[in-house]
């Protein structure tokens, strides 16, 4: 297992080429969410009575941390189609990672450490950030970064299973637009779950999207419930291992053969 | 003079080479290095490797040789410990491939028949990060990265990207890569396809070195050129089986004369020649585009030929070559 930190060192060797813009659009994109949304829009909602509505939580207050694990989301899916699919299939790395004494366990593990690491710093950004906004009204809200890193894991690992299928990036455009984009505008990141239609109420409940940001709010705004966190915390772990199973299935039916 | 010192080494020559197929080295009781028995690869319903035989000894270098699609990088990669045997045994470095994988490949090197190198590190780097996933040290990798990039002529390069190097030198660095770790054994599937002249011989000159100072070569290719300089002893491959085995000279001895003699004719003569030429040769080719008289003597065939009033548009008399071997064994050339 140890071996897995070789493929974390050369994903960290890849990133140190970019890491500039990469840290500096991590911490752009959330001043511009949450000044558009959170105080622009915010403030219209918050002045038609939405605060009440939002259980006498500002707007702002209330997004953010849906906002915080849909970034963790979204950071997870980009860095498990593409690359995965170029380590694969375009640059064949996993090819030559495997020509030495790597196995596809270690593959794997170096990999989700190196999620763990990129998804750490994107969510300590948006943190911060979310934390200059003062939209952070709990000292429990440093909590919210696990959470949001879970989030991003309880993603990373089934869409990784996927990609390790893939033989063309077509699947990943089907991916983005008709899984990752309504998860992100549905799940109770903009607007709470109860403005949904009943019939498709349920169905929130069984993406991890859903659960990271019920989690992650409970502990920005302060308000944790026992029983629910536990329950939104489980759900994240049932995803990230059965992720790990199918991922590990995947890649050795793909890398050995 | 020459001429009369050469049916002497040819003498000589063939009182060393066994009478039995050489399958095995002749200088055993050194274990061999690889050991393959009945090896079998299956994907699904096709029939990859189908039972093959056969032993590299430490030190030499090796060869598959067949055209594309025969086995051979098949089995260059159930030897690299990525693809598990269906059947058979096979054994290398005296360990089992199912169980001991990462502890073999610790000691291989690999160059793979397409280069797997990382476009967005650059060459220097390559070499470090190879040298890291087999555990040794920043400063040795570096070390070891500065040497063998002086090695392959890319030491002006270190610092650039990989992209814009050429076939030749991405092919160099591959195989700078593969030699990160000091192996025991170095693999290389078709390392020199795809390449211009230049390139390639400057290839075999580092291959050629690597082999001088003790390195075990394992190589596949469908350049009979390309097996006669390189290899000590090859096996031919041809639809997932060994159908022959033995060094270069060998080969050629067991199935083709010394000599060939060429002969292309105008469009649409070649048919109407009949059975005039059968006398005149041991053994005959028909190809498309030329007839190739297989005899000891290529001049007097040839000369034949002419006595005969037969008038071919040109004719090459040349010694024979792998590629006569194959076409002995198949029936086929083996670049299409």
């Amino acid at each position: 297992m140890t071996a897995g930190v070789r493929v974390l060192e050369h994903n960290a060797m890849v990133y140190r080429r970019t890491w500039h813009g990469s840290v500096l659009s991590s911490l752009v994109s959330p001043v511009l969410f949450l000044a558009a949304m959170g105080i622009g829009l915010g403030g219209y909602v918050n002045r038609a009575g939405g605060a009440g509505a939002l259980g006498g939580v500002p707007y702002l207050a209330f997004l953010a941390p849906g906002l915080l694990a849909a970034q963790a989301m979204q950071t997870a899916a980009f860095e498990t189609t593409y690359p995965i699919m170029g380590k694969i299939v375009w640059d064949k790395l996993y090819e030559a990672m495997l020509a030495t004494p790597l196995t596809v366990r270690d593959l794997l593990a170096g990999e989700l450490e190196w999620l763990i690491v990129r998804l750490c710093i994107v969510c300590t950004a948006f943190l911060a950030v979310m934390t200059a906004f003062g939209a952070v009204r709990s000292p429990a809200g440093v909590l919210a970064l696990p959470v949001a890193v879970l989030t991003g894991l309880a993603f990373a690992t089934p869409i990784m299973a996927f990609s390790a299928t893939q033989r063309r990036d077509s699947g990943f455009n089907v991916l983005f637009r008709f899984g990752i984009t309504p998860l992100f505008l549905l799940s109770g990141t903009f607007f709470p779950l109860d403005q949904l239609p009943w019939v498709v109420r349920p169905l929130a409940f069984l993406t991890p999207l859903y659960h990271g940001v019920a989690l992650a709010r409970a502990l920005t705004l302060g308000q944790v419930d026992p029983i629910a966190a536990l329950a939104h915390l489980v759900a994240l772990l049932v995803f990230v291992a059965g992720g790990i199973v199918l991922t590990a299935a995947s890649f050795r039916r793909r890398l050995v053969v | 003079m020459p001429n009369a010192d050469m049916p002497e080494a040819r003498a000589l020559s063939e009182a060393r080479a066994p009478s039995v197929t050489p399958v095995r080295p002749q200088r055993d009781p050194v274990p061999p290095l690889i050991e393959a028995r009945g090896l079998v690869k299956r994907f699904g319903s096709f029939l990859a490797v189908d039972g093959i035989d056969f032993d590299v000894a430490p030190g030499e270098a090796f060869g598959f040789l067949g055209p594309n699609g025969a086995g051979k990088t098949s089995t260059m990669r159930m030897i690299g410990c990525v693809s598990p045997a269906t059947g058979g045994s096979l054994r290398v470095l005296g360990m089992d491939p199912r169980v001991d994988g990462p502890r073999i490949r610790a000691r291989l090197g690999v160059v793979p028949q397409a280069d797997t190198l990382d476009m967005e590190l650059t060459v220097r780097e390559n070499l470090l990060i190879y040298g890291r996933y087999f555990d040794l040290s920043r400063r040795e990798a570096l070390r070891r990265a500065g040497d063998l990039l002086d090695f392959v002529q890319l030491g002006d390069r270190a610092d650039d990207e990989v992209e814009p190097l050429s076939g030749g030198m991405k092919r160099r660095l591959t195989i700078a890569r593969a030699l990160i770790n000091e192996p025991d054994l170095l693999l290389l599937d078709e390392p020199t396809t795809g390449l211009d002249p230049q390139a390639r011989h400057l290839l075999w000159d580092r291959l050629y070195r690597l082999k001088q100072r003790g390195v075990t070569l394992v190589l596949t290719t469908h350049y009979m050129d390309e097996a006669e300089q390189l290899c000590d002893r090859l096996v031919v491959m041809d639809k997932a089986r060994i159908v022959a085995a033995g060094s270069p000279r060998e080969l050629i001895e067991r199935y083709s004369t010394r000599e060939v003699a060429e002969l292309r004719f105008r469009p649409g003569e070649q048919d109407s020649l009949g059975g005039q030429l059968d006398p005149l040769a041991d053994r005959i080719e028909w190809l498309p585009d030329r007839v190739l008289l297989y005899a000891d003597d290529g001049e007097a065939a040839a000369e034949a030929v002419h006595a005969r009033g037969v008038r071919p548009e040109s004719v090459l008399v040349r010694r024979s070559s792998l590629e006569d071997v194959f076409l002995r064994l198949t029936g086929r050339s083996l670049v299409d």
